[in-house]
């Protein structure tokens, strides 16, 4: 009781301060019902914004957004299906091209045109109702270790094939599909590649060249990848393509090239989407936060906060992207509704082909 | 012999009214923070649109591969439990018998593992080549669960009066035929319960199975968490929760059984002048042996965690102070935030599981049948999954006065579910063996009966309840299960900041992640000397 009491002279303070200082501003707040107010943005625990710019949108609508997280990106979408009729929040952002289907069939998320949704290119625009709008997207790619492969004089693989290579046997590791969202995505690039009836002959040979499974992508990249904090017996991983950036980013002091690279040809394309939710107790500044987030402050934060890219073209992107990042030309998708419809089966014949 | 004749009619109503309240306080709170949320989420599985619907359970109960998952959880979970009871119960017996320099810190040091996240010790366990197999699994959970058997059965231990034992020897019995006849029977509360902790913890281990065991193994708790949290199939994962919940029971009953209707009165001593120095060889060499032991088991992993840190000299450490990308504040402002966290779910867990404990207590020397009840309900929160307690937060705790859902206030009440079966299960012991006698003895030198409880049974609870905050302080400071599946506002405890850290890449962001766990572990050492630095000040004045 004390606890929510507290929270709420808090909360109230931060009401009068928010209130406080768009009314300071001079007028810069936008003149509409919902100044003042308060917004709840659910989502999942890998969502990151950095302070200033959650403070620009409060100063520039009056609204202060309260952020709820619940556990990885699976967990939480499954919790906004399961609250659909009673919303925990207003706005949710975090649902991918990998889940996208089950969220859209669940009838989460109500149609909103952001603004600024025609700077985001056709590609990433995945609903043609507008019940989400894409946010962020990253490629999930396996990444290699350049100290292993030149010390040890063995060529860089380029292509999935080229990782069933005996050459290569017990050098890869891998996440589960069915615990991992990279994991998830890696298995939907070599059904791309490989075709519905392809794929699983091709998991067979990777299985037979001794793929190192992990449950979650903090073990295969941080304990078992070699390029990586772990100094593991792995050469080769299933990561992002921005991991390079951040191994420099995140390197006291920074080097001058990425001790890890991208085979751009095994990459799986993942979009992030934001949407209203369906009974959203303010709507309108739920509408107003994805304007905000498709804006260009929220995008040119996004590279460093979450490793991922913005959506909106043209957004600068910070040095360590432009000089470490690569885009790969053409990556692997697969359209949301086959994917929504034949994800379960694949991870249990995964699991039957590469597990059991 | 008669009970004292207990003053005034208005006491004794007041007596009866403290009765219930000091059984209503843990069973509305169970009820409203466990059992609904509990039953809201399996009848939504097995319930849909109002009729019932069993065919998920007879799905389960029939399908080869999830048959399997049960087997493998129950008999995993058997076997580290006795493995830990194995290696503890040596260890609890060095640890409150023996007196020895930095015996304090010894005991503070064994009780690290325990809060540490899997995902750090999975880490570790990597780093030394420990992954992936049965063997790790079992590795790990004793690693985990060290200090339950220690601090439980070592807190009755350190208590026991050893004339019994004295007098056993004096008649000729060696030192084991003394320790089974007089020293375990004399135990046996306290191990039951400190195996069942353990059983529990390892039947719904989760982090552990899957950070090492590896894909290829699974239990029933990653499978009701696969089933709710990724696939979405709630009747399957209802059916699933059904079986896990049977399963606790039975084993709780088994435990409740082998505890034993009555526990004898016990003639508690003070602690300070339970320990014996040490004298012959042979019990050097046992020392020696045990202390290796726990070296070896439980300081190896941390030592690579904390060198790791220093990797860089103290940069690590200095980063935290930093804001970096994904987070608001810098990570050690986590520091705080867990601090009022764990001290306000000590003290939520501290009044439930007080006054669980205390009930208990009176209802077993009642013998009356309800006893029991309150006992399970206290104890299965360990048992049941912490993806089934959190989706069922979501659909229970959903309107006014108790929409909770998004408010801060669930993580510590969610924490304190989990402290509470400690606090009562090491309170329990020490009061039920309160000698009756003493309470006669206030009550015939006129004391009258608040007085009495005030006197006897508040002083030696109070002393249980140091070690029993001890512990609650140490599993809020250290969860990470169960708050990652409740939906929380953006709030960042040590656990959760470690959890981020290791979620970004870099070499740095790994060592801040060890440093952070070098900080949590140091924070837990240094809460529990504290705590039982307050303990023996405690029991001077007894």
């Amino acid at each position: 009781m004390r606890l929510r009491l507290i929270a709420a002279l808090l909360l109230s303070a931060l009401l009068v301060a928010a209130c406080g200082s768009s009314g300071s501003s001079g007028g810069s707040g936008s003149s509409n019902g919902s100044a003042g107010s308060t917004v709840t943005l659910v989502s999942h625990d890998s969502f990151a914004v950095s302070k200033p710019v959650l403070r620009a949108f409060t100063k520039q609508t009056g609204i202060t957004v309260k952020v709820l997280k619940n556990g990885d990106a699976g967990a939480a979408l499954n919790q906004a299906i399961l609250t659909k009729d009673n919303p925990l929040g207003d706005a949710f952002f975090g649902v991918d091209n990998t889940f996208l289907s089950r969220a859209l069939s669940a009838g989460i998320f109500v149609p909103f045109t952001a603004k600024g949704l025609d700077r985001v290119p056709k590609s990433l625009r995945l609903d043609d109702r507008n019940r989400v709008t894409p946010v962020d997207y990253g490629d999930v790619c396996v990444n290699y270790d350049k100290q292993w492969f030149a010390s040890k004089h063995v060529k860089v693989p380029r292509t999935l094939d080229d990782l069933a290579d005996p050459a290569l046997k017990g050098k890869l590791v891998v996440e589960n599909p069915a615990t991992s969202s990279p994991g998830l995505a890696f298995l939907l690039a070599s059904v791309a590649k490989f075709g519905t009836d392809g794929w699983q002959g091709y998991w067979k040979r990777l299985r037979a060249n001794e793929v190192k499974v992990d449950d979650g992508w903090d073990q295969a990249y941080d304990t078992d990848f070699s390029g990586s904090a772990g100094k593991g017996a792995y050469p080769l991983v299933v990561s992002y393509a921005s991991s390079p950036p951040a191994e420099v980013f995140y390197a006291k002091p920074h080097p001058s090239t990425a001790p890890t690279g991208v085979l751009t040809d095994t990459c799986f394309r993942q979009v992030e989407f934001a949407g209203v939710l369906k009974g959203a107790a303010h709507p309108r500044a739920a509408q107003e936060l994805i304007d905000f987030m498709l804006g260009e402050r929220f995008q040119a934060d996004i590279p460093l906060q979450m490793f991922v890219f913005p959506s909106r073209t043209g957004t600068p992107l910070p040095a360590v992207f432009t000089k470490f990042a690569t885009v790969p030309s053409d990556p692997f998708t697969l359209p949301p509704a086959e994917i929504g419809a034949k994800r379960d089966a694949w991870i249990s014949q995964w699991t039957n082909t590469v597990l059991r | 012999m008669n009970r004292p004749v207990t003053g005034s009619l208005a006491a004794r109503l007041s007596r009866g009214g403290t009765r219930i309240v000091i059984v209503a306080v843990p069973v509305a709170f169970l009820a409203v923070f466990f059992a609904w949320p509990v039953v809201a989420i399996i009848g939504r599985g097995l319930v849909p649109k109002g009729r019932i619907d069993l065919d998920p359970l007879g799905e389960v109960v029939t399908d080869p591969g999830l048959r399997h998952v049960a087997w493998f959880t129950l008999w995993q979970a058997a076997l580290s439990t006795l493995l830990t009871l194995a290696i503890g119960v040596p260890g609890a017996l060095v640890l409150s018998r023996y007196r020895f320099r930095g015996r304090a810190l010894v005991r503070a040091l064994v009780t690290i593992p325990f809060v540490l996240p899997t995902i750090v010790v999975g880490a570790a366990f990597s780093a030394l080549g420990i992954t992936g197999s049965l063997g790790a699994i079992l590795l790990a959970h004793v690693f985990f669960n060290y200090a339950v058997v220690v601090r439980t059965v070592g807190g009755l231990w350190s208590h026991l009066d050893p004339r019994p034992e004295e007098a056993a020897q004096m008649l000729g019995a060696n030192r084991w035929r003394t320790f089974v006849g007089v020293t375990l029977p004399a135990l046996r509360p306290a191990i039951v319960a400190a195996g069942s902790i353990v059983f529990l913890f390892c039947f719904t281990s989760f982090g552990v199975i899957l950070v090492l065991g590896g894909p290829r193994y699974a239990t029933l708790e990653t499978e009701i968490y696969r089933q709710t949290s990724q696939l979405l199939n709630l009747p399957v994962a209802a059916a699933l929760a059904v079986v896990q919940l049977a399963a606790v029971l039975a084993a709780l009953s088994l435990g409740g059984w082998a505890r034993g209707r009555r526990t004898a009165a016990l003639g508690l001593r003070s602690a300070s002048e339970a320990p014996r120095r040490i004298g012959r060889a042979g019990a050097r060499a046992f020392l020696a042996g045990n202390l290796l032991l726990m070296g070896a088991l439980l300081g190896t992993p941390i030592a690579v965690l904390v060198a790791r840190s220093f990797g860089h000299g103290l940069d690590a450490y200095r980063q935290l102070g930093h804001v970096s990308s994904g987070f608001l504040e810098p990570p050690i402002r986590a520091v705080w935030t867990s601090l009022r966290y764990a001290s306000i779910a000590t003290v939520i867990a501290l009044l439930v599981g007080g006054a669980a404990a205390f009930a208990l207590a009176g209802a077993h020397r009642a013998k009356r049948r309800s006893a029991w009840l309150l006992d399970l309900l206290v104890m299965l929160p360990l048992g049941v999954s912490a993806v089934t307690v959190g989706f069922g937060f979501l659909i229970a705790l959903d309107s006014p006065p108790l929409d909770l859902r998004t408010s801060t206030a669930i993580i510590p009440i969610a924490h304190a579910l989990i402290a509470i079966p400690f606090v009562v299960r090491v309170m329990l012991p020490v009061l039920q063996s309160i000698d009756p006698r003493l309470r006669e003895a206030a009550a015939v030198l006129g004391a009258g009966p608040r007085r009495v409880w005030l006197e006897v049974d508040l002083r030696i609870a109070a002393r249980a309840a140091l070690v029993a905050a001890g512990f609650a302080f140490a599993i809020s400071l250290g969860e990470f299960g169960a708050t990652l599946f409740i939906v929380r506002p953006e709030t960042t405890t040590l656990p959760v900041a470690i959890y981020r850290l290791l979620g970004r890449p870099g070499a740095s962001s790994f060592d801040q992640a060890m440093a952070a766990s070098t900080i949590l572990m140091a924070l837990t050492a240094v809460s529990v000397l504290v705590i039982e630095r307050l303990r023996v000040r405690d029991v001077g004045e007894f």
